[in-house]
């Protein structure tokens, strides 16, 4: 194992070159940028970190490269406005602190160019924010930071989509927080579609208020090495339906970790994780659910399941259920599965081509998830996207 | 030549021997019933006929069309003509009625030289076929058979079948869970595709059907062999009389795999 000072070290030479900003956030990136240097990447004896050994990038010398992204349409939709600065200061790193996931902490020592975005009280902005982070060519050996801070006032209505996309060998650690007032409706979607050789680190935290209605939906299909966290914090009446799908082949990894915290009453949280692995992929899943003493009537679902198309492919599914109030609905379920061979035999006996009959089913274990997304555009490219990846995958 | 030879036809599941030498000629225009109790490898037969994989042939032949059927997939099966109704049509979440059956028909199209069909043409052909059936349009975008009724599973299988226009239709227990006026209509369906260039074989537990899907020759299989074959009043004489009459006993159930 190599030691915390000789990983850091390339990342102190980076950090100590950057330039130096005033006041607050100087000190939140020294303090991040010291937490980051103290404990170091995370190892497989770190239980959090198990299944995902991050040694590939810890090995790596990246050169830091100022995060950019453009907003898809050029201006911002109606009812989305820039955050200031004091949104900023008022927010920022409070959600995804410092002292928890290394990689929050390393995103927060290398803060630039913060995408800091306000959905005013009572707003309801109909077109979607889609942010797209893309890593230029040439990108090689660079890690990039994106964050984005979401300030969604009370009662009021958007769509985030990010975007992440790239070509060469780069690592992008992102982190997102997200703040729904009381009665905002908050649908954020994220579409990871880096190049297979990038390493891809992200953590969304997201704040719901109450009576909030929170929609996150992980599209994970690129990378290299992938680790994907969503920590929700709900308060009374909140409902938050959490939705990802890993499309995984060759010898891919991605890591899906969420955390569900339900801390007041009525909360209700539906989880749905699915799963398509290929040759020596290999994905995890861990679905923490807290339901803290207060939480009672908390109606929580969460379900993983696995599409296995080789005999090569691993996946590791693990419930994590804290339950500390008594009056509560908490169910979970994990499968692990192959392609029905009644199903199979059904489509070619309508002459479907067994390889093609392989992709329809494959595509349609996939369209469960593609169907909950209410962008319609997003909807439709993704449905493309998936459609071209299983045929061509399948037939090649 | 005959459309369908079959000759000394063995099959076996797991290791358990299912067909025991089953012989079967068909001609094109013609209608045979396949009648027998439960367990007497009618299912199988039909099974075998459509290349499921799970139950595996250890003797005999079949002879389609002058090829070797059983050297053929079950979509080069599909494609050279032949058709299963199954006796449980499996369900699809995910994939649309539409979309399947699209894909199916210009498939099969292709094979046959035929130019494939567009989204008008095609959903011209689909409405037609799905009228003649008494279905409801709006199942085209609903998931194959998901969610489906055990009568709409059955009326969709006749539609399929009115769709891709198969040279031989083998019809497993299409009258199974069918009330009597799902059953006319499935029988009407069935009826209308009947043609000098068609055969069908009618594979079912009871007469009931065949009042209405009236066939040219009957069969009765038990455990694994025919082991009486006549013309449609044999099936009126297994209504009169019953398998027992024939001495023949409910077999025991194959499991279901």
């Amino acid at each position: 194992m190599m030691a915390v000072a000789e990983q850091t070290g390339n990342w102190l030479a980076e950090f100590t070159t950057q330039k130096r900003v005033d006041g607050w956030l100087e000190e939140l990136r020294q303090t991040a940028f010291a937490r980051f240097a103290e404990v170091g990447f995370p190892t497989t004896h770190d239980e959090e970190w198990r299944f995902t050994n991050v040694a590939s990038i810890a090995r790596t010398q990246f050169r830091h490269v100022h995060p950019s992204f453009h907003v898809s349409g050029g201006a911002l939709p109606a009812g989305v406005r820039v955050g200031t600065n004091e949104d900023l200061r008022a927010h920022l790193a409070k959600y995804a602190a410092v002292d928890g996931n290394p990689f929050v902490a390393l995103n927060t020592a290398f803060l630039d160019a913060v995408a800091v975005f306000r959905i005013g009280r009572g707003a309801v902005v109909e077109r979607p924010l889609e942010l797209v982070f893309h890593a230029e060519p040439g990108a090689d050996a660079a890690a990039i930071h994106p964050r984005v801070l979401i300030l969604a006032g009370e009662n009021s209505q958007c769509a985030i989509v990010e975007k992440y996309t790239g070509s060469g060998r780069y690592f992008t650690n992102a982190v997102t927080e997200i703040v729904a007032a009381d009665g905002a409706i908050v649908d954020h979607y994220k579409i990871q579609q880096e190049s297979l050789e990038a390493f891809h680190v992200a953590t969304l935290a997201a704040q719901l208020g109450r009576s909030s209605n929170f929609t996150s939906h992980s599209i994970s299909l690129g990378g290299a090495l992938v680790r994907n966290d969503v920590n929700v914090v709900l308060s009374e009446g909140t409902e938050a339906t959490i939705n990802g799908l890993y499309i995984v082949n060759g010898t891919q990894h991605i890591d899906n970790h969420t955390s569900i915290d339900h801390v007041k009453p009525h909360g209700t949280s539906h989880e749905l994780y699915k799963g398509i692995l290929d040759d020596q992929a290999r994905a995890v899943f861990n679905g923490r659910i807290i339901v803290r003493q207060d939480a009672q009537k908390t109606d929580s679902k969460q379900t993983n399941k696995n599409l296995v198309l080789s005999d090569d492919a691993v996946i590791d599914t693990k419930p994590e259920l804290q339950i500390w109030a008594n009056d509560v609905r908490c169910t979970h379920g994990a499968t692990i599965g192959q392609l029905d061979a009644e199903s199979l035999f059904y489509l070619q006996s309508r002459g479907i081509g067994k390889q093609q009959a392989r992709a329809l089913l494959t595509y349609a274990f996939a369209q469960d998830i593609v169907d909950r997304i209410k962008v319609p555009s997003l909807r439709d490219s993704l449905e493309r996207v998936l459609f071209e990846k299983f045929h061509e995958h399948r037939e090649k | 030549m005959a459309l369908l030879e079959i000759k000394n036809l063995h099959a076996e599941v797991a290791g358990r021997e299912i067909l025991k030498g089953i012989d079967l000629t068909v001609e094109a225009g013609e209608v045979h019933a396949i009648m027998g109790p439960n367990g007497s490898g009618k299912s199988t037969l039909a099974q075998v006929l459509a290349g499921r994989e799970l139950y595996v042939v250890t003797a005999g032949e079949v002879i389609y069309d002058g090829k070797d059927l059983l050297a053929m997939s079950p979509e080069d099966r599909a494609r050279n003509g032949i058709f299963l109704a199954f006796q449980y049509p499996v369900e699809i979440p995910g994939v649309s009625n539409l979309y399947f059956l699209k894909a199916a028909l210009n498939t099969i199209r292709k094979s046959r030289g035929e130019e494939e069909l567009d989204a008008m043409d095609f959903l011209n052909l689909v409405r037609e076929k799905m009228k003649l059936m008494e279905m409801d349009q709006t199942l085209l975008n609903r998931p194959v058979n998901a969610g489906f009724s055990g009568g709409e599973k059955k009326r969709n299988e006749i539609f399929q079948m009115a769709v891709l226009e198969p040279r031989l239709a083998v019809l497993d227990e299409t009258d199974s869970g069918l009330d009597i006026d799902a059953l006319k209509l499935v029988s009407a369906g069935v009826n209308t595709m009947r043609s000098p260039e068609r055969a069908m074989i009618v594979v079912t537990h009871y007469q009931r059907l065949l009042n209405h899907i009236v066939p040219d020759f009957v069969h009765v299989l038990s455990e694994g062999r025919i082991v009486k074959s006549g013309g449609k009043e044999l099936a009126l004489e297994l209504e009169e009389s019953g398998y027992a009459g024939l001495g023949i006993e409910d077999q025991e159930e194959v499991a279901r795999i």
